[in-house]
């Protein structure tokens, strides 16, 4: 727990699979976390995303496959295993009925810390997480923020050499989202390596480093989070014109733009570096002044639609047939 | 990409082990969380606290006067064997409490750290034999209020507490399974008193068998209620100790023996 040592891959999952009966929560993962990264995995409600956890984190058995932790095998080595990760579940799991300060006092001692060790890290840890005028109160009277915080305090009272974070944020209000993701962002600053789940492409884009999308217990795309999205489709860029009056004339200029009055710039679909160059460069060739450019990505909820076929929504249907085709796209993606 | 370990040293041989002093340590940071949770909600010590002084007013004074002839007679007959009941209604509660603890999330924490899972079970079980001893010491207070005489001194008195706290620990890990098994809190609840009502007052507790029916006083003979009740209420008031206290025992090992594997397993199983 104290010396923290050196993989390439924190995590490695090799062909996991767990089934509920008919249900194929895990249907033949695989996936890395690099050390000192974060890994996104994405999807919708029923993908897996909970199940991958609660493998990993010792909480269930997989059926088949081997998942190694810091080097520990989930199997194998659960105890060792144990003493080098930290679980962020997706409901808060302190005692409610203790206060903050014993909450994470309860932990220190769990996790072998001396008396005096567990005080003064409870006390830093709330003082961290700004829980401190609230330390000897009862949990239960914490705001949905206030518990999600302590809850991350407690997951890194051990120091923890990787973090599961089960969508930290689910059900948060978009302030308290926010200190979350500070917190998170902080942490990963610090070196830990992070397993963080999420239905939110926001939440994604802002925290991880690279991404895996799941679907149905299967990885249907991985990269880095840019990379995805360059993969599913173009970028955008957006002209603002000096003069927003110059926009239809602009627009003429260039084929397939469309210009966004309200915004006061023009979008244009663009595949590659070269043509940005030569769209700029007819502009100017042209004489229109230009104020500012930039290029816009297309949002993850699209990269899920793109890659899925469908909206990132649970429990719908869909015909075999279909199932089929976006199988054959994923190849293209991960290939 | 292969697993490349960099630098990972010899792990020592005990890594993943749990040294008994780490667990000591443990089931000591789990027995003050339980304290902890009943000092939040001190609600929760009512029926230790209030039980006792309760049953043992009601039962002596509504059947005191019937039964025994007299108040003072029928508490030296009642109370020892009250002991018996208040051990078994203490270890109720600790199955609606296992049942509860596991629809909160702190406990998939506790699995996720390193420690052995039993001892969430031992903390439990420490902090309710606590509470049945203080339920304990109220009843015999309220006793000697009443004119209960401790015939054989303290040692008889001592035993038959001693007797009475061996014997509620073994019924905790009926309910710990009980409590593992069940749905719901209030399941737990309802099962609980399908068997604990007949054991109660189909024992010697209450009354001497004498007067129940043959199939009933079979019945009371082999209750361990009633040979907790008939053990404490002779060391308590003198008479013959041996064959109660040695059965009450035999039912303490066997309920353990045969409860606390499968509630341990069940527990595991549950992880």
């Amino acid at each position: 727990m104290t010396t923290r040592r050196t993989y390439e891959n924190a995590v490695e999952v090799r062909g996991l699979v767990k089934h509920y009966g008919a249900t194929k929560a895990l249907d033949g993962v695989d996936l890395d976390v690099r050390q000192g990264t974060v890994l996104g995995v994405l999807g919708p409600n029923g993908a897996g995303k909970t199940t991958l956890v609660r493998v990993l984190s010792t909480l269930i058995q997989p059926d088949a496959g081997t998942a190694r932790v810091a080097g520990y095998d989930v199997l194998r080595q659960p105890r060792e295993l144990r003493r080098v990760i930290g679980l962020t579940g997706q409901y808060a799991s302190v005692d409610e009925a203790l206060s903050g300060w014993e909450n994470l006092y309860m932990i220190g001692r769990l996790l072998d810390l001396s008396r005096k060790e567990a005080r003064a890290r409870a006390g830093d840890l709330l003082e961290r997480f700004s829980l401190t005028e609230a330390a000897k109160r009862p949990a239960k009277g914490y705001s949905g923020g206030m518990r999600r915080r302590l809850d991350l305090a407690a997951s890194m009272i051990g120091h923890p050499a990787v973090l599961y974070l089960d969508e930290p944020t689910t059900g948060l209000d978009p302030r308290t989202r926010n200190e979350v993701w500070k917190e998170v962002q902080r942490m990963v600053a610090e070196g830990a390596t992070v397993l963080l789940t999420t239905q939110y492409m926001e939440e994604a884009e802002q925290l991880a480093h690279e991404l895996t999308v799941f679907d149905r217990g299967r990885v249907i795309a991985a990269g880095r989070v840019d990379e995805l999205k360059a993969k599913v489709g173009g970028r955008t860029l957006q002209i603002r014109p000096v003069d927003p009056g110059t926009l239809p004339a602009m627009a003429a200029v260039l084929a397939g733009s469309t210009p966004d009055h309200a915004a006061g710039v023009l979008n244009v679909p663009i595949t590659s570096d070269e043509q940005l160059t030569e769209a700029v460069g007819l502009l100017g060739a042209r004489g229109f002044a230009i104020a500012g450019i930039g290029t816009h990505l297309p949002s993850l909820d699209e990269v899920f639609l793109a890659i899925t076929g469908q909206k990132a929504s649970p429990e719908d249907v869909r015909d075999p047939d279909a199932q089929d085709d976006v199988r054959d796209e994923d190849k293209e993606l991960v290939a | 990409m292969s697993a490349t370990v960099l630098t990972r040293p010899a792990p020592a041989p005990a890594e993943g082990r749990i040294s008994l002093r780490a667990n000591l340590r443990h089931i000591g940071a789990l027995v003050r969380r339980n304290v902890m949770q009943i000092k939040q909600d001190p609600e929760s010590m009512f029926d230790a606290l209030l039980m006792p002084i309760v049953f043992t007013l009601l039962f002596v004074y509504v059947f005191g006067g019937a039964l025994e002839g007299s108040q003072s007679a029928y508490v030296n007959y009642t109370v020892p064997g009250l002991m018996a009941m208040m051990g078994m209604n203490i270890a109720m509660a600790v199955g609606t409490g296992i049942n509860s603890d596991f629809k909160t999330g702190v406990m998939d924490r506790f699995r996720t750290m390193p420690i052995a899972r039993s001892s969430v079970l031992i903390a439990k079980m420490v902090v309710e034999v606590g509470r049945a001893l203080i339920a304990t010491i109220i009843l015999l207070t309220m006793g000697f209020i009443l004119g209960l005489h401790a015939t054989t001194g303290v040692f008889g008195l001592l035993a038959a507490v001693a007797l009475s706290t061996v014997f509620g620990a073994s019924l905790m890990w009926i309910f710990i399974l009980l409590g593992l098994v069940a749905k719901t809190p209030q399941s737990v609840q309802g099962l609980a008193m399908i068997v604990v009502m007949p054991l109660q007052f189909g024992s010697s507790i209450f009354t001497k068998p004498t007067t129940m029916p043959g199939w009933l006083q079979s019945f009371t003979e082999v209750n361990p209620l009633s040979n907790l009740a008939d053990a404490s209420r002779n060391l308590i008031n003198g008479g013959p100790v041996a064959h109660s206290v040695w059965m009450t025992l035999a039912w303490a090992a066997g309920i353990t023996l045969i409860t606390a594997p499968l509630a341990v397993a069940r527990f595991r199983k549950k992880t």
